[in-house]
């Protein structure tokens, strides 16, 4: 495979998942917005931080309100991370890569994009946005459903399932960042109502406030959420199981091309961190901390698997 | 416009329906046809999701746009396939020895066959390509032939298209649509395949790998990206013939080879069906900020370690004014007449046929030597005084950049309108593959429709439409 083509496909599925989770953002954040007992500028703020679009939000905008933040997200050209934009990239790519793409998968995709193209062409009013974002969420099912249904199980399908994990664990991470303060079991607010809109919001964005219901026994509390998010191996968007994820993908590549690579070691050391903690040690060192570094890693991840596959010259 | 009746009509002869259309009409009398209108749309549907799409240049708001498909075929008997083939083939060959000839020993020019002048000052001729032959001889491993029709036998070729012919993958998307939705014309009539074509290029391009060359060759496909107008048809390809679509980042010059990045590290190819043009292949050689291509390819090539198809510098036997000695060079070459014939054109170059030509604008088409798309020529009797007068100033200031022809009465074939079926013009570019032992045609090509009513001009850039194309068996 051509490395650029294996870049391609890494990046198609990082920009197909972060569309998927800008709309689950920007739920949310409408959830919260809702709820009286908060501040529903600090609670735009902090989805902007969190979709990794600070800096191009401040460069056109002071100030947050749902109209203003829901439309950069989804529909601004001048945000990289847009959902427009991220959808017409992964097209782009689709586009570049179509020889590695089932006719599914790529019909999905381009599918995806005339849809969205459309559906995102005008501003979008408020009462509108529940069916915007049922939209993208069905997008993204219906690639991902085309992927697991038609695609081989070789190199090309490893590229896409870790561009598809390094996007979210990046993107969990960054959502427990944002709200770690919420997830301190010293807050003096533990038990408000105020923490509870918090750990709602958080557990919104990964699409895990009922599963939590069911998976975690002990309740409500801050410890149990970190520990959900962060360490727990059944959850689909938890740090634990992208990690695992990334080190089995790498480990079939690194089998099929008979050299074990320097991105596995590094994903394997990544997922052994996580393994060889419970939550209380990551409290005891820091849960910010803890994160920061955890996204440090995530990046120089992504960084290493680009250059052992060649994806640029 | 001419009238109607002028025009020679595919489908029906007077009253009665020409053989190879028969068993379709009477099909087709059975259809309702707004259930046909309906299958029209879902077609496109189809090609919109699948991304059966162009790029038109200069055309900000419509960045992808679709070729129009007309769901009646165009069909062709048997025999009429034949002849036509037969005379493709002898071109073929013709246009394979001069180029042969015109970079080596240039016999054909000392026999003043063709003037020197129209080889040396041709902008496509290569002094690169001197005493240099190509693995198998090959120069021109497809050639797209365009050819129209103006009665039961003339048929005419248009342009020789020896550089890089597109259209390919509308004629197989095309038949795999009709084959989708209507199976039963199929069962009907005995329609010859097309589908063969991606496996018949690739053994095609596999068989004119270097000498040098052990196991089975690695092709690939060179694209300018994901921009260009025929991207769609780059990616087509590659994948149908299961090769690497690649881009000039891609690739670079390894220890005497051109070898691709991969996955797994740089891996040699042997042979490149490139669809950009000469003057991109190498930024060493050729223009130097050119991005599609590679730098030192064209030192490879000499050196025999790559098959570039079609060869650099092949554009100097489907200039429009080399076209009009073709059917010498065939004879020269060949000792046999053409069997398809030439339109006859007149050399603006000359200045008594430049003169005829301004005398007579309003009734010729004139083209630029160097054109292609449909862009930069003037159809005459389409055009206002207007335009006439502008483009007259255009072709005294530069005489030799353009030729002229009658305008062809071209055959019609009828096409789906909201009011039924009616007469449209039409063209036909079958496709040729040439390999170091054989020349193979696809029973068919790609038909080109002028979707509007009287228009001659098919070409998709200016509003044409395609249609599937039917060889039958008998």
């Amino acid at each position: 495979m051509l490395g650029k083509n294996a870049g391609g496909l890494f990046w198609m599925f990082r920009y197909l998942e972060r569309a998927g989770n800008t709309a689950r953002l920007i739920e949310a954040g409408f959830r919260i917005a809702l709820t009286r007992s908060t501040n529903p500028a600090s609670e735009w703020k902090s989805v902007i931080a969190t979709s990794a679009s600070q800096k191009y939000y401040d460069a056109k905008y002071d100030g947050y309100d749902s109209a203003r933040v829901t439309d950069f997200l989804l529909r601004d050209p001048d945000n990289p991370n847009s959902v427009l934009s991220v959808i017409r990239f992964a097209r782009d790519n689709a586009r570049m890569v179509r020889t590695g793409l089932t006719t599914e998968v790529w019909s999905a995709v381009n599918e995806t994009w005339m849809l969205l193209n459309d559906v995102l062409k005008e501003p979008i009013p408020e009462t509108d946005i529940p069916e915007v974002l049922a939209a993208i969420r069905q997008q993204s099912a219906l690639v991902r459903g085309a992927l697991h249904g038609t695609m081989l199980r070789n190199d090309i399908y490893d590229f896409c399932r870790l561009g598809t994990f390094i996007e979210r664990m990046d993107s969990t991470a960054r959502i427990i960042d944002v709200k770690y303060y919420a997830l301190l079991p010293a807050t003096s607010f533990v038990g408000s109502s105020m923490d509870n809109v918090q750990w709602e919001m958080i557990l919104r964005s990964v699409s895990a406030h009922a599963s939590f219901r069911w998976a975690v026994d002990g309740g409500y509390n801050a410890p149990n959420i970190a520990n959900f998010l962060i360490l727990d191996k059944r959850l689909p968007r938890s740090l634990a199981f992208c990690a695992s994820q990334m080190v089995e993908n790498l480990e079939y590549l690194s089998d099929d091309y008979g050299e074990r690579s320097q991105s596995l070691v590094m994903a394997e050391e990544l997922s052994k961190c996580l393994k060889s903690r419970d939550i209380s040690m990551i409290f005891d060192e820091g849960l910010h901390e803890f994160l920061t570094g955890f996204i440090a890693d995530t990046t120089n991840l992504g960084l290493q698997i680009e250059k052992d596959y060649r994806f640029n010259a | 416009m001419t009238n109607k009746k002028d025009h020679f009509s595919e489908m029906t002869a007077g009253d009665t329906v020409r053989a190879p259309y028969q068993r379709y009409q009477s099909w087709f009398a059975q259809q309702d046809v707004a259930r046909l209108a309906k299958k029209a749309n879902e077609a496109e549907a189809f090609f919109r999701r699948t991304g059966i799409t162009f790029n038109v240049y200069g055309q900000d708001d419509a960045e992808e746009r679709l070729i129009p498909f007309d769901l009646v075929p165009r069909i062709l008997s048997n025999s009429e396939w034949t002849k036509l083939s037969r005379g493709i083939e002898q071109r073929v060959r013709g246009i394979n020895a001069f180029l042969h000839d015109i970079y080596n020993r240039q016999e054909i020019l000392r026999a003043g066959v063709v003037p020197v002048e129209l080889v040396a000052n041709n902008d496509a001729f290569l002094p690169q390509m001197m005493d240099f032959t190509p693995a198998g001889g090959v120069y021109t491993h497809i050639v797209g032939t365009d050819i129209v029709r103006t009665g039961e036998d003339e048929f005419y070729v248009l342009e020789d298209n020896a550089r890089t012919p597109s259209g390919v993958s509308y004629m197989l998307e095309n038949r795999e649509t009709m084959l989708q939705m209507f199976p039963e014309l199929f069962s009907q009539n005995r329609v010859q395949r097309v589908s063969d074509y991606p496996k018949n290029l690739r053994k095609s391009l596999e068989a004119s790998a270097p000498a040098g060359c052990t196991g089975r060759p690695c092709v690939v496909v060179l694209t300018p990206g994901i921009h260009n107008s025929a991207y769609f048809e780059h990616s087509f390809l590659a994948d149908q013939m299961g090769v690497e679509l690649v881009e000039g980042h891609d690739l670079r010059v390894v220890d005497g080879h051109l070898a691709m990045r991969t996955t797994r590290g740089y891996k040699v190819i042997d042979v490149i069906y490139r669809r950009i043009d000469d003057e991109y292949l190498d930024p060493l050689t050729f223009n130097p900020n050119s991005m599609l291509g590679v730098p030192g390819i064209m030192d490879v090539y000499r050196a025999g370690n790559i098959t570039i198809a079609n060869a650099p510098g092949t554009g100097v036997a489907d200039d429009k004014a080399i076209y009009s000695y073709v059917p010498d060079i065939i004879e020269f070459y060949t000792g046999e007449k053409a069997i398809l014939k030439n339109v006859e054109t007149f050399r603006c170059s000359k200045a008594d046929q430049l003169q005829y030509v301004l005398d007579n604008l309003a009734d010729l088409v004139v083209k630029e030597v160097h054109g292609s798309g449909g862009y930069g020529m003037l159809v005459g009797p389409a055009a206002s005084k207007k335009e006439i007068a502008d483009f007259a100033e255009k072709l005294k200031a530069k005489p030799s950049n353009y030729i002229a022809q009658p305008t062809l009465s071209l055959s019609t074939v009828p096409v789906m309108t909201e009011s039924g079926l009616a007469p449209r013009h039409v063209d036909l570019r079958p496709f040729a593959l040439v390999s170091p032992n054989s020349i193979n045609i696809v029973p068919g090509g790609l038909t080109r429709v002028a979707l509007t009513e009287g228009s001659l001009v098919v070409n998709s850039s200016q509003g044409g439409g395609t249609k599937d194309t039917w060889v039958l068996e008998s």
